[in-house]
């Protein structure tokens, strides 16, 4: 067994602390044993020093999407990332994601997610195959699907996305999480809604320069840009751009 | 007078987990107007850890699968002392329930022929559980928020109901805070449906999330509702041990279903030395049958490894007290030996149990293709909870309902894996449904501003003493009571140990009283433990009460000093309320008995 055998250490963490208005880095110092997680370090400080920390959490097992954070600067799950994978010599910078408005500490109002999801058309199944109401799939049509709905919801790649972190789009543009539940829905064997032109318009896919942040973020490790965003950004540009089909279109009218 | 935000609606659900969420579509089916609180985020309950699958008798795999068997397994899984009618509904209804949730978008693994595979589990006859890898609750609860946020369902999230209200004997409301903003908020509702899963935090070693503070048992209890098969607590017997930081985390049973194996540090299958006389008949008793079953084949019985929980966890403890234990504690649970089976069995692992394989790569840095992992049991599941109906699972306070893990009967004294999700979803439809219509058959009630106030009061009283410079805060007792219920509520239970336990509780009780916390009510975890250890003390000592009762072992409870089955006395449920006097009542009713038609398929099964 690859056990580790190294002993009790003392740690410095450097934990944002404020609210919606304001707050600073502030430094706790706790001792550390193997195994063990940023959260565990997290869970450890609000037991010694800091009563009121805010931080959410669920699963602690990288299932459930809710410890999302900003480990010395790269975003994370706090449940998922291992103290021996970081240098212990220097402080371990924890921060709450920058691209949501703050609520307290390491907790942001992701709310607006919630609200984008919510505007996507639902999932609208054809007729069922069989008269007693069910569907026949092949697993590989629902292999092809499953990558994106593997997404724990994380918001990871929203937190990490230029457009929406610096550049604040939110009401144009929906980010790569929602083009990953767009994806899933377009690739679902059984879907038979239309996407593509609230795609264009009201999802802004064109805002996307495909720059692969998100996929390189995804804990779930989900080829956000290659599999989801591409595929569907060339569905926009095969009915809305491509002139053959465009003349086509026009007859049918 | 305590400022607060006042919100009507005709059901109010607690809980966005399966029961909740299935609840509440259910309910908005039926034109109330409804609302869902929730601890957490939507999406982020429990029920997205459930990693084998729902189980559902379809017989798409083996057709001589159908509800009679499914019901016969879940009874004697049970231990007998089941609600055979919820047992009944469960076995029937849950193919409907299943093949609804491919209705709403969600996708399980398929049979050649393109309809929903389903895999063996422990004590469950045919391959039943419908599932998508190892990641089937995460399909599930995804595929019921997707679905809910489009019926017109009104979601709070990150809200804590700290009282049920009533008006008379009738439920009419509940108060509670957003946990954002530390605001209170009330809650008007005609029917409520507790769905706030289990209780694991109780415990040191739990698969459970924070949020597992048996809120609804709680709040039931102190509102008047009657509790049963509080006793019986599922101690999971594969739980991650080592690293300590990951103690607890859930080792899906689906390894186990795949063809892993347990063996103790002298490399023996330990499981085929205890095989129970009522499972005998249907186990295997040589490795290679066993392997063969995990492999499909229909004519083979299922290998040791896949008995009931309550039982493996036991024989677990007994190999590491005897001194056959692995180096932390717990036992190795193997599935990288079907290397010796099976071509690219490595790819294969990674296939069937991609979480399994990334939580021990991430977190242990074991890889499962390659090495044993070390396992050992977790506290997981709680069986016991509101009594309810079998139907409409209405309490006995009228208006208030239970579905899913807090409330009781459908899983006796042990609970089959893969039981859990179908619980979910026909419980949680039957919860909406039924409440739904009582809240179309009954106008809202009054609520009264006294205790309204006094709750209030009550909640933020923990900011005074700390203002005050008195107390101490809540996390170092919340330890001491986990750590304290896991060394003497725990797998093995005596009645020295548990009246100990008794004097615990109302030690920490007085501790909890003076719990203090710094800082504002924004976001403040300090503050949401220490309201939170109100609801886990009123659990402790309800189930150690129930235990303490029951003076012989069965399913999940075990008692050293009573370690036979008693089937003369035994076959009874233990019901515990609040009496008059404020104090647990704990007394014995003997269960109903099982109509004829539910006693041959016993019989026949058997």
């Amino acid at each position: 067994m690859s056990e580790q055998t190294a002993s009790k250490r003392r740690v410095l963490f450097r934990i944002w602390r404020g609210d919606t208005n304001r707050g600073a880095l502030e430094d706790y110092a706790t001792d550390i044993t193997p195994g063990m997680v940023v959260l565990d370090a997290v869970h450890r400080i609000q037991a010694e020093h800091a009563t009121d920390l805010a931080a959410r959490w669920n699963c602690k097992a990288g299932k459930c999407g809710s410890c999302s954070a900003e480990i010395n600067g790269s975003p994370r799950l706090m449940c998922m990332t291992r103290l021996n994978t970081l240098p212990l010599d220097q402080p371990i910078t924890v921060e709450p994601m920058k691209t949501f408005p703050r609520i307290k500490d390491l907790v942001t109002d992701v709310s607006w997610n919630y609200r984008v999801k919510q505007r996507i058309k639902e999932f609208k199944p054809r007729k069922p195959d069989e008269k007693d109401g069910t569907w026949r799939m092949a697993q590989e049509d629902v292999d092809r699907v499953q990558e994106f709905r593997k997404c724990i919801e994380c918001f990871l790649c929203q937190d990490v996305c230029h457009v929406l972190r610096d550049h604040h789009m939110h009401e144009e543009f929906i980010g790569p999480r929602f083009f990953v539940y767009v994806a899933g829905l377009q690739l679902h064997p059984l879907d038979s809604e239309d996407r593509i032109d609230e795609l264009k318009e009201a999802n802004g896919i064109g805002y996307c320069n495909i720059t692969k942040c998100c996929t390189k973020v995804c804990p779930e490790e989900i080829t956000i840009t290659d599999n989801a965003i591409i595929p569907l950004k060339e569905r926009v540009v095969d009915r809305h751009f491509d002139p053959l089909k465009k003349l086509f279109r026009i007859f049918q009218k | 007078m305590a400022e607060y935000q006042t919100f009507e609606h005709d059901v109010l659900i607690i809980g966005a987990g399966g029961a909740g969420l299935r609840a509440a579509i259910e309910a908005s089916a039926a034109g109330v107007k409804v609302a869902v609180v929730s601890k957490s985020l939507l999406g982020k309950a429990h029920t997205v850890m459930a990693e084998g699958g729902i189980a559902a008798a379809m017989g798409n795999v083996d057709d001589r699968d159908n509800w009679r068997v499914h019901f016969a397994d879940t009874m004697r899984g049970g231990q007998y002392v089941n609600n055979s009618r919820m047992a009944q509904l469960h076995a029937q209804e849950a193919p409907a329930r299943v093949r609804e949730l491919e209705a709403w978008g969600a996708l399980f693994d398929r049979t050649r022929d393109g309809r929903i595979l389903q895999r063996n589990f422990g004590g469950h006859r045919y391959p039943r559980l419908a599932h998508v890898g190892d990641r089937t609750g995460l399909e599930m609860i995804r595929t019921l928020q997707d679905h809910g946020i489009h019926r017109g369902i009104d979601f709070q999230m990150e809200c804590t109901v700290l009282r049920l209200l009533k008006h008379g004997n009738r439920v009419v409301g509940a108060f509670g805070y957003d946990r954002e903003r530390g605001r209170f908020r009330l809650w008007r509702a005609k029917a409520i449906v507790l769905a706030t899963g289990g209780i694991g935090r109780a415990y040191k070693i739990t698969s459970n999330s924070w949020e597992y503070t048996g809120d609804g048992h709680s709040l039931a209890y102190h509102a008047g509702a009657t509790l049963t098969e509080m006793e019986y607590v599922q101690f999971h017997p594969t739980g991650m041990i080592w690293p300590p930081s990951v103690a607890g985390i859930l080792v899906t049973e689906g390894v186990r279903g795949e063809g892993g194996v347990l063996r103790n540090s002298q490399g023996k299958r330990f499981m085929f030395d205890d095989i129970p006389p009522n499972y005998r008949a249907q186990t295997a008793d040589n490795e290679e049958e066993g392997w063969r079953y995990t492999q499909g084949d229909r004519n083979a019985r299922r290998p040791p490894e896949l008995l009931t929980r309550d039982h493996v966890a036991r024989c677990i403890v007994r190999e590491v007290k005897e001194g056959r234990g692995s180096p932390h504690g717990g036992v190795y649970l193997d599935i990288s030996w079907i290397k010796e089976r099976l071509p690219n069995a490595a790819e294969h692992i990674k296939k069937k149990l991609p979480s399994m394989y990334h939580q021990f790569k991430q977190l242990a840095d074991i890889d499962i293709t390659k090495e044993p992992m070390e396992v050992g049991p977790t506290t997981h599941y709680m069986m016991g909870g509101v009594k309810v109906d079998a139907e409409s699972q209405m309490s006995i306070i009228p208006g208030l309902f239970a579905a899913g893990e807090c409330g009781a009967g459908l899983h006796g004294a042990n609970r089959l894996g893969g039981n859990s999700l179908s619980d979910l979803l026909v419980f949680g439809k039957r919860a909406g449904e039924f409440a739904a219509k009582h809240a179309k058959n009954n106008s809202a009630g009054s609520i009264n501003q006294d205790e309204v106030d006094a709750v209030a009061h009550w909640a933020l009283e923990p900011f005074e003493r700390y203002a005050a410079g008195d107390g101490e805060g809540p996390y170092q007792i919340q330890q001491d009571l986990q750590t304290m219920m896991q060394d003497l509520v725990g797998i093995v239970r005596r009645e020295d140990e548990m009246l100990k336990a008794l004097d615990e509780i109302a030690l920490l009780r007085k501790r909890a009283a003076k719990v203090a916390v710094p800082g504002n009510r924004e976001y403040n975890s300090g503050w949401h433990t220490a309201l939170d250890l109100h609801n886990l003390l009123t659990v402790s000592e309800l189930i150690t009460r129930a235990a303490l009762s029951r003076k012989e072992s069965r399913g999940g409870h075990f008692r050293d000093d009573y370690p036979n089955k008693d089937d003369v006395n035994g076959l009874t449920g233990i019901i515990v309320s609040k009496g008059k006097d404020g104090q647990p009542q704990v007394v014995t009713e003997p269960i109903p008995e099982m109509p004829a038609e539910l006693k041959q398929i016993i019989a026949e099964m058997k």
